[in-house]
């Protein structure tokens, strides 16, 4: 079967700059940045809304790098919720002040979601590298409240506070919260340099996934508890994205068009750029969209799979970081030839981290 | 936990809160609820029950006006508008002020 684009897709992730002043060594941003000469302007950002609702997008999530970093955030948001999309802010809290956030909410800002490090002040500015952030993030949490705006926490998860899950459900509930995304480390980008410096054990894992569906029944009602499950210890792959080009696209600072964010770490695909085609354009018939939709380009163990449809062989990236096949069984299937390699490289310790670092003027 | 129904509260107005709306979508063919980092398809009931949660009226007047506008037995009505609202409220996709 050929993939054919469909029709609707949900979501748009703008990524309004790759600039942030924090230094997360899990940060799922390319290692090669893209630089602020390159960045989209207000009226482009406008215009890509604009055809992304008329492709059936319903929500935009305006990210970065800190999307707090571009001067005209209010302006881009209030283009996006002009095109009639549900407008939701990623942000670290860094250079993200109370008065900023009020002008964003009167611009039609539906939702913000901000970051934490962790649940204990010096770790959290420690991995983020950068002194300070802890007190931002709750000074924002506290305006987002007064301003009625809806707000999630999402707590990323990795070796240095996974043990500190429940810690960090309570904080997100003292922060008015009625999210939290308990998010393990998904490897890409930054976090697959740092792997090594990242992984938590198997155990923790499992401790962790028991300690979440306790939370779950002690706060029902009360907040969401999500979890973005760590997949280098399950026995098959996550369904990512659900599936190649299925429901979102990924507009980088500079306008090329993903299907993921990590999708240009594989050689070979054409990426189709907001300047010079239209997003219905770039869905339906840029090569790096089509590359993998339907399963014409799987492989064994896939092509047989009876979970082909359900899990769609996994990760393409991260069959090419880890099989150098983006068209392989995603490793971390215990059906993959290439599994065995999974848990040797899950086990690898390392304890210094690699931050990533660009200048906010650069 | 997940198990049992809550009971809502006859008098409590339902309302949909800052960061949920419903809106229509024709790539998506029909009514969506648009919510933080979710969107659920509703159908149409489920579109008539919520389109009613304004905050303005009472639980027991919206079941009222549905029994009637779709000349439905009331019983059923509230059965199936209370499991709604519920499953919602679970979510935080919905307020229940008194």
């Amino acid at each position: 079967m050929n993939g054919v684009a469909p029709s609707n897709p949900l979501g748009l992730l703008a990524e309004l700059t790759h600039r942030c002043p924090l230094g997360c060594p899990y940060c799922s941003n390319p290692l090669a940045l893209d630089a602020r000469a390159d960045e989209l302007d207000t009226a482009t950002w406008a215009r890509v809304f604009r055809e992304a609702a008329a492709l059936g997008v319903l929500q935009t999530h305006l990210s970065g790098g800190e999307p707090a970093a571009r001067p005209d955030l209010t302006a881009i948001t209030a283009a996006a919720h002009d095109a009639g999309l549900y407008t939701n802010l990623i942000t670290s809290a860094v250079g993200m002040t109370g008065n900023r956030l009020a002008a964003l909410v009167e611009a039609g800002l539906d939702h913000i979601q901000v970051s934490i490090q962790d649940s204990v002040e010096a770790s959290a500015d420690r991995i983020a590298g950068y002194e300070g952030a802890f007190a931002r993030k709750r000074e924002l949490a506290a305006a987002a409240v007064r301003l009625a705006l809806p707000l999630t926490v999402n707590a990323v998860i990795h070796r240095a506070n996974i043990d500190r899950v429940g810690e960090m459900v309570d904080l997100a509930l003292a922060l008015g919260a009625k999210r939290v995304e308990i998010a393990h480390v998904q490897y890409y980008g930054w976090a697959l340099t740092n792997r090594a410096a990242l992984m938590p054990t198997r155990s923790q894992v499992e401790r962790a996934a028991t300690q979440v569906e306790a939370l779950r029944a002690a706060h029902h009602g009360r907040i969401v508890i999500d979890a973005v499950a760590p997949d280098y210890y399950s026995p098959y792959p996550k369904p990512c994205m659900g599936g190649w080009g299925q429901r979102s696209l990924n507009v980088t600072p500079a306008g090329r068009v993903l299907p993921c964010h990590a999708a240009e770490t594989i050689p070979g695909l054409q990426f189709w750029s907001v300047r010079t085609h239209t997003l219905a354009e770039i869905w339906h018939e840029s090569p790096a969209f089509n590359a993998f939709r339907g399963t014409a380009w799987m492989k064994e163990p896939c092509v047989s799979c009876p979970r082909r449809a359900r899990d769609f062989g996994g990760c393409r990236c991260q069959a090419f970081a880890l099989a150098g096949d983006a068209a392989a069984a995603d490793p971390v299937c215990h059906l993959s030839p290439d599994h065995t390699r999974v848990a040797a490289l899950a086990a690898a310790r390392e304890e210094t981290y690699h931050y990533r670092h660009v200048a906010l003027g650069a | 936990m997940s198990g049992e129904t809550p009971a809502i509260a006859l008098d409590s107005r339902p309302a949909l809160p800052h960061g949920v709306r419903l809106t229509q979508s024709e790539a998506h063919g029909g009514w969506v609820l648009l919510a933080p980092e979710r969107v659920f398809k509703a159908d149409p009931i489920a579109v008539e029950i919520i389109r009613r949660c304004t905050g303005a009226a009472t639980l027991a007047e919206i079941v009222d006006d549905l029994a009637r506008a779709y000349a439905a037995p009331r019983e059923r009505v509230l059965a199936d508008t209370t499991a709604l609202l519920a499953g919602l409220a679970d979510k935080k996709l919905l307020e229940l002020s008194l």
